[in-house]
Order: structure tokens, then C-alpha cells, then sequence
């Protein structure tokens, strides 16, 4: 198993990033009042058949020829459903994928988000020729990444150099920061 | 909150300064393995680690990339270091601190770190 959900997601995101996507949507919404976390990872790749779509939660199916297991969706699958929530993922073919996963907040065995800065800032900076829309809500407060707008404004600056990097990193952990409120998930 | 005026003056700064970063035959590449069985077992902190030190170190010569499964799961996280016209060193088991050891030892100074490699301990 993962130890933190941010995980998960960057887990999942690499298979968006192995389907060729040009832009990868990722979105984390708390909502406090329903005691539910959703998290949704939406991707405009490849896709995957019927057929792959069922095998998909099977912890023995993998596209891989490196090992016989795959265990990226079965992990996220299990972590939400161990909470009593939903996990749900549709793909279609030359379209792309999105999965989406929802946690019962206060639940016991639900797993911390853990450091969603880390995952969006590794993804945004070592794939830099794929967008992302990253977007993070508690309750009505909410803040938006988007890699395109960045794009417009840097030019041929590239996103993984040092000052850059770093601008992504603040951004994403001081606007999360305001958005929690001083609180955690 | 952080604004987007402030990555446009970060822009004006930049521009005209930024070089293209050499990825010629002499660069070196480290490699970290980033499927899940890595980052289940810690490959995110090794990884940034990694590229952070090699940005704050400036070392240009390096290149620090992601990698899927090489089928060794059991000793993820993985740092392969593939130095041009030598032979592959995969290092297991890594965290950030041996990670910035290897970097300090073999990246800079030239020595492999044995201990971490993946033929110690008869290991294979």
C-alpha cells in the first residue's frame, strides 16, 4: 500500500503520462460539511479498450513486461473503498481515462493526503512537455494550477529550471496553506 | 496567495539568461524508477533530492530523469547511473541521504559507492 493518498495520485498520473496525454487534470475537493474527499484524475490519452477497462483493477493484470503485477489501481481502489467510499474509472479509446476515487473524510482508515505539493511539483517539472490543470478545494475555497497559462506567460523558459521549479513549489504550497486554513488532511 | 505578476517578473529576469542545458554524448544520466513499486517504497523524496542537489550543485553535465519498472521491485527505490562509455551502477534501496552520498561520491567524485550497489553483499 501507499502511506499517503498524494502518492496514489502521482502513481496514477503515470499511467496518464505512459498513455501519451497532452494534458492531465487533477482535481482534490474536500468538502467538510458532506465529510467526503474526492479525488479525480482525468487524462486525454490513449484510453483503454472494454476489455483492458475490466482487467484493470485485477491486481495480476499489467501492461508491464518487467512483472506480472499491477498494482497502481488496485491500491487507490482499495484505499478508498476501505474508507466506505467509491472508486470509479471510465475510459474511452483514443479519448483517454479518468478515475475517480471517494473518501469518507473522517473515517478511520482513511489515508493522510499527504504532501500534494510534492506529487503536482515532480509531475509539472520532470514532464514538461505535458500540461496540467491542477485544481484544490476545501469547502468554497479553492485555487487553481495551470501549466498552459504558465506556458503563455514563461515563453521558451522551461519549467525545470532552478527559479521556475521553485516559483511552482511556493505556488502550490502557500496557496494550498491559505486554502486549508490551518487545517489537515 | 501566490500570483502569476510574480512569475512574470521572474520572466523579465530570465530572459536572454537562460541557456539550453547540454544533452550532448558527454551529459551522464541518473535515472530514478518511478512506477509503483518505487513510489510505494520512497522514490518521490529520492528523486526530488536528487535533482534539487544537482540544480543547487549546478551540475550541468548531469541529467536526473524518471524511469518505469525494471523488474526489481524488491529493491526499489532504484538510482541507475549510466556514465557515457562506462558501465551501468544501479544503486538499491535508496533514500535521500544515500542518494546525496552517491551523488557526492560518484557523480562528483568519481568513486561508486559499492556498499549500495545492487552486486554488494552478494546480492546478485
Amino acid at each position: 500500500m501507499m502511506t499517503e493518498l498524494s502518492l496514489n495520485v502521482l502513481d496514477v498520473a503515470q499511467n496518464s503520462i505512459r498513455a501519451k496525454s497532452s494534458l492531465i487534470q487533477i482535481t482534490v475537493s474536500i468538502n467538510t460539511m458532506q465529510d467526503q474527499l474526492l479525488i479525480e484524475i482525468l487524462d486525454n490519452g490513449l484510453g483503454m479498450s472494454k476489455e483492458q477497462l475490466k482487467k484493470v483493477e485485477d491486481p495480476f493484470f499489467t501492461t508491464r513486461t518487467t512483472r506480472s503485477v499491477g498494482l497502481g489501481i488496485p491500491f487507490f481502489k482499495y484505499a478508498a473503498q476501505s474508507t466506505g467510499g467509491v472508486f470509479r474509472i471510465d475510459s474511452d479509446p483514443g479519448k483517454g481515462t479518468s478515475v475517480t476515487a471517494i473518501f469518507s473524510l473522517s473515517h478511520i482508515d482513511r489515508m493522510p493526503l499527504g504532501d500534494m505539493t510534492s506529487t503536482v511539483h515532480t509531475l509539472i517539472t520532470f514532464n514538461t512537455d505535458i500540461d496540467f490543470l491542477y485544481s484544490y478545494t476545501v469547502d468554497n475555497k479553492s485555487f487553481i494550477l495551470d501549466t498552459r497559462e504558465f506556458r503563455k506567460i514563461l515563453g521558451d523558459v522551461p519549467f525545470n529550471i532552478p527559479e521556475i521549479s521553485e516559483y511552482i513549489k511556493d505556488f502550490l504550497r502557500e496557496n494550498q496553506d491559505e486554502v486549508n486554513n490551518g487545517r489537515f488532511f | 496567495m501566490k500570483t502569476l505578476e510574480e512569475l512574470k517578473a521572474i520572466r523579465e529576469k530570465m530572459q536572454g539568461q537562460v541557456g539550453l542545458r547540454s544533452e550532448d554524448a558527454n551529459q551522464t544520466r541518473v535515472v530514478v524508477g518511478m512506477a509503483t513499486c518505487g513510489i510505494a517504497s520512497g522514490a518521490r523524496p529520492v528523486l526530488t533530492t536528487l535533482s534539487d542537489a544537482v540544480q543547487t550543485k549546478n551540475l550541468t553535465n548531469i541529467s536526473v530523469t524518471q524511469t518505469g519498472c525494471i523488474g526489481l521491485c524488491q529493491y526499489e527505490p532504484i538510482v541507475e547511473v549510466m556514465e557515457p562509455g562506462k558501465d551501468k551502477v544501479t544503486y538499491i534501496k535508496m533514500t535521500p541521504e544515500k542518494a546525496l552520498e552517491v551523488l557526492e561520491q560518484h557523480l562528483i567524485r568519481g568513486q561508486i559507492v559499492s556498499k549500495y550497489t545492487i552486486n554488494s553483499e552478494g546480492r546478485i
